[in-house]
């Protein structure tokens, strides 16, 4: 892995045999059903990712009564759509313009609302990341390639509670008249974390 | 606990070097796809709560849980819980069999795969019945009390001692310094802003700040400081 300190497609093969060991371990206990387990990684490798958020910020970018849900009850905003369940149980949206800039982080753990936007990548979870989001927003911003006024205000949102927080990042322009699935496709993961911006049309159109 | 998990506004961690969005796998090999399930399948025992769970994975050598990646913090955190709560033994563990002798809890309720959606789907909302009314409200500044427990808590060392401002209440939720071991007691749940030049003192942007959601007993009045 180019981009992370640690190679996590290898893992030694002593870790690969202790994950082996318990887990057969459990099974001869009668603790865990395999069955179960792969169920699980199914729901969060296939069904829940981030394209749930990004369907709840096209919609409110596009439709006013559900934007001012979302920014009164994310909760339930989220839940109309039927994204609900674990980690998702209390959320806030928080959004950006081209005054304020939001970043969550979990300076103490993971935490993430998974209903929108699926389980957190790595770089989430590293040490680098939660050191650095709080005490140099602004430099993390940059090791993503996204760079703010000065004058723009950076609020950082570290989910120390079971609230999870969803950036909804600004409109971009240029997409004035754009129907709600093609917004969709410049919603990104990290615009939603805080670290980037929504992609441009610009970007979008030279693609297709 | 003051631990390595507490990372927040530490230095020379080097840089964040992110996988682009489109090419980072879910899961970074099939141990950790496994280490994942098998957490959330334990959790589903109900033997142990999220801030149990969490409090387990911190609890580690800061040196071990600064070296380990992601899941490698999990699997301890699960190996730890699994038999603390008497569902393996150690030396079940280290040898990877079954002990028939063993005296560990039996008569679990085993969830199957078909109970696996109904239950993510449910979640463990941390909202519990009040039992006061909150004591701030937005707008009111606190300080975050000076506290260094050797347990669990949710209040980051770079906030304490600090003032900042109660930005919106959040309800009365779960109070996870507490039922990290054992007791669901609530407190009143806060959002609380504090500037950057506050936390980190001169030099930092007066157009930078944090937002970190704190409960009542993390919190003071300003007036009473220093009590």
């Amino acid at each position: 892995m180019p981009h992370d300190g640690h190679d996590h497609t290898d893992p030694p093969p002593e870790l690969a045999l202790r994950v082996k060991a318990l887990e057969s371990l459990l099974v001869e206990k009668g603790l865990v059903d395999p069955a179960a387990l792969d169920v699980i990684i199914d729901t969060y490798e296939h069904k829940v990712g981030p394209r749930n958020g990004a369907e709840v910020v096209a919609k409110a970018w596009t439709d006013p009564e559900y934007h001012e849900l979302l920014m009164s009850d994310a909760t339930a905003a989220v839940e109309g759509l039927g994204y609900l369940g674990r980690q998702g149980e209390h959320l806030v949206a928080v959004e950006n313009s081209d005054k304020v800039h939001n970043l969550v982080v979990c300076t103490l753990c993971s935490c993430y609302p998974w209903t929108v936007l699926g389980l957190p990548p790595v770089w989430y979870k590293s040490a680098p990341y939660r050191s650095r989001a709080v005490s140099d927003p602004r430099g993390v911003l940059v090791e993503f390639g996204t760079e703010l006024d000065e004058d723009v205000e950076v609020r950082v949102w570290d989910s120390t509670s079971e609230m999870r927080y969803l950036v909804i990042p600004a409109r971009p322009e240029g997409t004035e008249g754009w129907s709600e699935e093609d917004l969709r496709g410049l919603v990104t993961r990290n615009s939603m974390i805080g670290v980037e911006l929504a992609r441009s049309p610009d970007v979008v159109g030279t693609e297709t | 606990m003051n631990g390595a998990h507490d990372l927040g506004g530490m230095h020379g961690l080097g840089p964040i070097n992110p996988e682009p969005e489109n090419e980072e796998p879910w899961f970074h090999g099939d141990w950790e796809k496994r280490v994942f399930a098998m957490t959330l399948a334990s959790g589903m025992l109900g033997q142990w709560n999220i801030d149990t769970s969490r409090h387990a994975r911190e609890r580690q050598n800061p040196a071990d849980y600064l070296n380990h990646s992601y899941y490698e913090t999990w699997l301890a955190g699960l190996e730890k819980l699994l038999v603390e709560n008497n569902l393996v033994t150690a030396d079940e563990l280290a040898s990877g069999k079954a002990d028939t002798n063993a005296k560990t809890k039996t008569g679990l309720t085993i969830p199957g795969p078909g109970d696996v959606p109904k239950i993510l789907e449910k979640g463990g909302p941390s909202v519990r019945a009040p039992n006061s009314e909150p004591v701030f409200g937005p707008g009111v500044p606190v300080k975050v009390v000076n506290i260094h427990p050797t347990g669990h808590t949710r209040a980051p060392r770079y906030t304490r001692g600090h003032q900042g401002m109660v930005s919106a209440y959040h309800g009365f939720h779960v109070f996870p310094d507490k039922s990290a071991h054992g007791p669901d007691d609530g407190a009143h749940l806060y959002s609380v802003w504090f500037t950057a030049d506050e936390l980190w003192g001169n030099g930092a942007p007066e157009t930078e700040g944090v937002f970190v959601d704190l409960w009542e007993p993390h919190l003071d009045p300003v007036a009473l400081w220093p009590r």
